[in-house]
């Protein structure tokens, strides 16, 4: 067995209708669960107060807004390489659940951002790669809808998609590449040396991480089966014109 | 039974407020999308064999 078996349209129909319930409901299981432990039985930090429970909507979308480009760019090397597909519709399915946590990151970040630094938006690098990641989801996403041949748009918008991955990884690296600004540097692999994050936050945090690792993955398998049905469609409603 | 949020409840019920506005929002277009293609392409693919059929 190879996964290139996934690149053919009807076998991913097949293998996704069944894995897609048993991911939705385990995302479903991990968010309610991480959230409400996040929300209701964490302790307020002793510097930033209440304020800390933002981390367990916060972090989790940031870091999937960055994964969710890598993985468009290693859908879109797949199209390059291979032209399977299912590969280029599922960097499309991609793009706007990607758009939609980096919002989600960008807004709760502003929420926080005000209470603890004074200000709701600051040019820090950290802020401004999110913000240009943002942008160049918007842009990703209006191309493919912009270009009318499907295997065209496909090769445009996986060159975006490579241009756009040096923002990706900036917004990861940001704080370490310039060492200045108002963004904290990530404490979540600190386990083990100095100041780490509490167990208290650690553990719900984990929880919430692969709650929104499994959404993502749920609803990036729903809308590529929505993205090949439409394929299909198109293809059914040409013939359909060319009978007369 | 709400925590106790003090000075900062704005800050916290509007980031986890936005959240699930925006991830309701996420789900809902994606599973409405879903179940209104597989509509479209039922209806076109009952069309082609009707067609081939008839």
């Amino acid at each position: 067995m190879s996964i290139w078996e996934y690149a053919n349209p009807k076998k991913f129909m097949q293998t996704s209708a069944v894995v897609v319930p048993w991911v939705a409901g385990f995302a479903g299981l991990c968010l309610v669960t991480g959230l409400v432990w996040g929300f209701f039985l964490t302790p307020d930090d002793y510097k930033q107060g209440s304020t800390v429970k933002i981390l367990f909507v916060h972090v989790p979308t940031a870091m999937m807004a960055i994964n969710a480009w890598i993985m468009m760019l290693v859908a879109s090397l797949i199209w390059l390489v291979r032209r399977h597909h299912v590969s280029a519709l599922a960097a499309r399915a991609a793009a706007p659940v990607g758009l939609v946590f980096t919002m989600i990151a960008l807004v709760t970040g502003a929420f926080w951002g005000q209470p603890m630094w004074g200000t709701w938006w600051a040019w820090d690098p950290r802020l401004t790669s999110f913000l240009i990641l943002a942008l160049f989801y918007l842009g990703y996403i209006a191309l493919w809808s912009a270009v009318e041949d499907a295997d065209t748009a496909a090769d445009l918008t996986a060159v975006l998609c490579m241009v756009g991955s040096v923002f990706a990884v900036l917004s990861r690296y940001a704080v370490q590449f310039w060492n200045q600004g108002l963004h904290q540097g990530a404490t979540i692999m600190k386990v083990g040396e100095k100041d780490p994050l509490d167990p208290a936050y650690y553990l719900p945090l984990l929880v919430c991480i692969a709650g929104f690792i499994a959404l993502f993955v749920a609803l990036v398998l729903i809308r590529t089966r929505t993205e090949i049905r439409a394929r299909r469609l198109q293809s059914l409603l040409a013939r359909e014109r060319a009978a007369g | 039974m709400m925590p106790e949020l003090g000075k900062y409840a704005f800050a916290v019920l509007s980031s986890y407020g936005a959240a699930l506005v925006l991830l309701a929002g996420l789900v809902g277009l994606t599973l409405w999308q879903g179940r209104r293609m597989k509509r479209q392409l039922d209806a076109a693919e009952a069309r082609l064999k009707e067609s081939s059929n008839g």
